[in-house]
């Protein structure tokens, strides 16, 4: 890190010795750019363990009940280092739990929606600094209760990251780590929603008039948005779980129900009303997921293809209405839930409406690429790597949203092939291009192309090779520790031990990225304020930018697309220069 | 590199539609892979809709991939020219050109699909005795549990809950070639019944029941599979389902009778108090012990 921004963002009255100016500086920092990199180093730490756990799940899936290469033998002793099947469900619990709650979701929103709203929008902080700071910090209690989990005699939650009841009522104490653990992401969650929402609306440079506002900010701001309103009931959801966990309420219970013993309930609940909650929020987060990623994905493409982003008010437009329709379409995951038959209709209909604003996207990322001047760098690959994948996640969407045809393909493998399309194959690959693209700004220092490039080339092959052949596995139950004990999957195993290691090779992989993040950072080349030519204001101010972020208060003078205008002499034209 | 990188991208609708294909006509090495010879009409019906719409996602897949690649082959910088990207902004009869198309062909996949959904989740089958006609009774009660299959057959008095009913554990016999009405509770946690070979499922909830209905047109022995996650022993709660003559099927019937005794049917049933009841009555069943290592959620 630069001596420029650390000198700078400290408040003058904290300075004293070294150890409080650090504890000051990045522990207890209100400054919006190194709370985002306090997100981006903790998300990529869990994304690491997550990884691990989900190189478990895979392991038990090629080699069943084989021993497990080092952690068999420190877990699983007794058994010879077989892992047991409880130990199995925890895995795939928590690989998701870790990797939505505590990878993409805080990696988007707090990483990249902090360090990038107020740059992006041209204000020196967040509207809240310390709501800022409090925010971050609420996750570590939700770290707290999830290592935690680790140890309990369960290893860990083990009721699936959708934890429908009754059974996850009925699980061992790592539950109600793991329910808390939720409230606080979720708590943290809202604290930034508000922040963002308040930052954008009110501290706008002169001239940023909503429509001069880049797509990141335009994902930032209707992700918090949906943030604000689905939270409270997922909020209020955990909390009657915990409660029937806790103090025999009945929730999620009906009558007459016998698990583990019985603990006495009083019943009278409502299993479905469980899931009605859950989706509710979990339908929109999936977006939460992905619309930020989308955002930032749409400035990549339109600097390095040197051209306006092609329908900027429709891209926008079309964000919205996912937004409003991802409300009414939680439905979908329900089609085979029991539920009212006659509901599945209307859902439907809603889920086929949600397919054509994601259509459009897709469409104007196209145009904005035709007739461009593209240059290929490690952020182009990935962010073009997103859309062609996100077309696949898209279209398995649309398939799985017929509910005949989810009939067959609910709860079994086809739906972690559309889920990894989406999250991992779009999401991810547009978290790791605007890691390429914005670690300049951060750091003031270049990342490595040519390893940026093998990462990306790599990348791209292993998950297409884990992640696609799972389209074909529709006869294959999901959370299914060995699905070999049905005579109908025995011949699936040649293909789940080739999807096993891509699965390896993809992890491999991404020490590359390890290498190429921390040489960067203290080898790369130095970056000037701004290595893409880009017309965003961020790019304005030094690398890293100092505290209080601009030397002199930008004016806006004009959209953040005017690539190769006509007008002018270069190929890019800021939104603060005067013409 | 350029070209590399177009050519990658290519790659992917090639291989993309060409595994599809392969897996909808069952061509080696994905020949077995997508889902199992369907055994009922209504089946087939799901399966149109399944393969039509996988083959319209194919064409689409192609089509806008296809365009990224070329997009990349033809438009990238290279080097050669000082001539500027071209400055488009927006295209308004495109654009309204690629929303339409798609809204009508979503639209009409929304109407399309009804008949079948109707067909497997809502038109519950009827009978009609002396011209008033009523929903057909189910010929077993399924009973799920943790982790296993318990079978009510309904006895002499075509009622399932009753005294004589017929019990049965982790094993279906049905007549092949008869529309057969199955009804689904749960003892505990959510199950879920799934037949891939029926394209059937269905959620069974505890406090709800559920009904479910097929034809089978074909003798088979084929296998149930839970598909919601209720525990550790998730992965091992299977039963056999077994198609054969309605012939066989009474014989069959008439020997579970014989061997049929009350007092093993109240083994079966929870007894006491929920404070007492095991969760675990068919641990002798899944004999595979080794993998219960002491964790029993
Ligand atoms: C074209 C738009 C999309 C459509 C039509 C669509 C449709 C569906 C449907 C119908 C399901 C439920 C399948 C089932 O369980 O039977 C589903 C599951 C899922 N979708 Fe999507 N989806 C779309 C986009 C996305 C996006 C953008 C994301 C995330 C970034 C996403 C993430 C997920 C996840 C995580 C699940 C699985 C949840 C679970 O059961 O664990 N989807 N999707
Ligand atoms: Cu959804
Ligand atoms: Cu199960």
């Amino acid at each position: 890190m630069a001596e420029a921004s650390v000198e700078n963002s400290i408040a003058p009255d904290r300075k004293g010795n070294a150890v409080s100016r650090f504890v000051w500086t990045y522990v207890f920092a209100t400054d919006h750019k190194v709370i985002g990199l306090q997100f981006l180093f903790s998300s990529l730490i869990w994304f690491f363990v997550g990884g691990f756990l989900a190189l478990a799940v895979r392991w038990q899936l090629a080699w069943p009940w084989s021993d497990m290469p080092i952690f068999g033998h420190m877990l699983f002793a007794e058994s010879g280092g077989q892992m047991s099947p409880g130990f199995y469900n925890m895995l795939f619990t928590m690989h998701a739990t870790i990797m939505i709650f505590f990878v993409i979701i805080p990696i988007l929103a707090g990483a990249f929606g902090n360090y990038l709203i107020p740059l992006m929008v041209g204000a020196e902080d967040m509207a809240f600094p310390r709501l800022n700071m409090l925010s971050y910090w609420f996750m570590w209690p939700a770290f707290a209760c999830i290592i935690l989990s680790f140890f309990m005699p369960e290893y860990g939650a083990s009721a699936g990251w959708t934890s429908y009841p009754p059974l996850s009522v009925f699980q061992g104490d790592a539950q109600s780590l793991w329910l808390l653990a939720m409230v606080f992401v979720g708590i943290s969650s809202m604290m930034g929603s508000i922040n963002y929402l308040t930052t954008i609306i009110q501290m706008r440079a002169p001239g940023m008039t909503m429509f001069r506002m880049p797509m990141t900010v335009w994902g930032m701001f209707i992700t918090a948005i949906m943030q604000a309103f689905a939270l409270p009931v997922l909020t209020a959801a955990l909390l009657m779980q915990l409660s029937d966990r806790l103090l025999m309420t009945g929730f999620f219970l009906p009558e007459n129900i016998a698990v583990n013993n019985g603990v006495a309930t009083s019943g009278g609940g409502q299993v479905l009303l469980w899931q009605h909650l859950f989706w509710f929020y979990s339908h929109p987060a999936v977006y939460i997921m992905i619309l930020p990623a989308m955002g930032m994905v749409s400035d990549i493409i339109s600097c390095f293809s040197r051209k306006p982003l092609f329908g900027y008010r429709p891209m926008v437009y079309s964000i919205t209405a996912i937004a409003g329709l991802g409300f009414i379409v939680w439905g979908h995951h329900m089609f085979i839930s029991g539920m009212n038959h006659t509901l599945a209709m209307s859902f439907m209909v809603s889920t086929m409406l949600i397919a054509l604003p994601s259509g459009i996207k897709v469409f104007n990322w196209i145009g904005t690429l035709w007739g461009g001047k593209l240059q290929l760098t490690t952020p182009m690959l990935f962010c073009v790597g997103f859309v062609s994948m996100f077309v696949i996640g898209g279209l398995s969407g649309i398939v799985m949203s017929a509910p005949p045809v989810d009939i067959v393909i609910h709860d079994t493998y086809y739906i972690v092939a559309h889920l990894h399309y989406v999250l991992f194959a779009s999401s991810v690959l547009g978290v790791l291009g605007a890691i390429y693209f914005w670690f300049p700004k951060m750091f003031g220092r270049m990342m490595n192309e040519r390893l940026g490039k093998i990462h990306f080339f790599l990348t791209f092959i292993f998950l297409n090779g884990t992640f696609f052949p799972m389209h074909f596995l529709s006869r294959m139950p999901r959370r299914v520790a060995d699905p070999y004990i049905y005579e109908g999957l025995k011949d699936l195993l040649p293909l789940n031990q080739f999807m096993t290691i891509c699965a390896i090779g993809m992890g491999l992989t991404q020490l590359i990225f390890v290498a190429n993040f921390f040489g960067s950072m203290f080898f790369g080349a130095k970056a000037g304020r701004n290595p893409w030519n880009a017309n965003t204001l961020e790019w304005t101010t030094a690398s890293p930018p100092p505290h209080g972020n601009f030397d002199v208060q930008p004016i806006v003078r004009r959209g953040p697309y005017e690539y190769s205008h006509p007008d002018t002499e270069c190929d890019f034209f800021p939104q603060t220069k005067t013409s | 590199m350029n070209r590399f990188w177009s050519v990658l991208f290519l790659l992917v609708p090639v291989l993309g539609i060409a595994s599809v294909l392969m897996a909808m006509y069952g061509v080696a090495p994905l020949e077995s892979a997508w889902l199992p010879k369907s055994l009922s009409q209504a089946g087939d019906t799901i399966d149109q809709l399944f393969n039509g719409i996988h083959l319209l996602a194919a064409f689409i897949l192609a089509g806008t991939v296809f365009t990224i690649g070329w997009a990349l082959w033809r438009f990238s910088d290279r080097g050669n020219s000082d001539a500027k990207a071209l400055y488009i902004t927006h295209n308004t009869k495109l654009e309204i050109t690629w929303t339409v198309i798609p809204a009508l062909i979503l639209v009409f996949l929304a109407f399309f699909q009804m008949k079948s959904w109707a067909e497997n989740k809502m038109n519950r089958p009827t009978v009609t005795v002396d011209g008033v006609s009523s929903f057909k009774p189910p010929m077993v009660m399924v009973k799920a549990k943790r982790f296993g299959w318990e079978f009510y057959y309904a006895g002499d008095d075509g009622i399932v809950e009753t005294e004589d009913d017929i019990f049965v554990e982790n094993l279906l016999v049905l007549p092949a070639g008869e529309e057969i009405v199955l009804q689904m509770e749960s003892r505990d946690v959510i199950h879920s019944f799934y037949v891939p070979e029926l394209r059937l499922k269905q959620d069974i909830v505890p406090g709800m029941t559920q009904f479910v209905w097929f034809n089978a047109r074909e003798e088979k022995e084929i296998e149930i599979m839970c598909t919601e996650l209720c525990g550790w022993g998730h992965y091992m709660m299977k039963a056999d389902l077994n198609f054969v003559s309605r012939a066989e099927f009474d014989a069959w019937i008439a020997d579970q009778k014989s061997a049929y005794s009350p007092e093993f049917k109240k083994a079966a049933e929870p007894t006491a108090s929920l404070r007492t009841t095991n969760v675990l009555p068919s641990a002798e069943l899944l004999g595979a012990a080794q993998t219960a290592v002491g964790i029993e959620n």
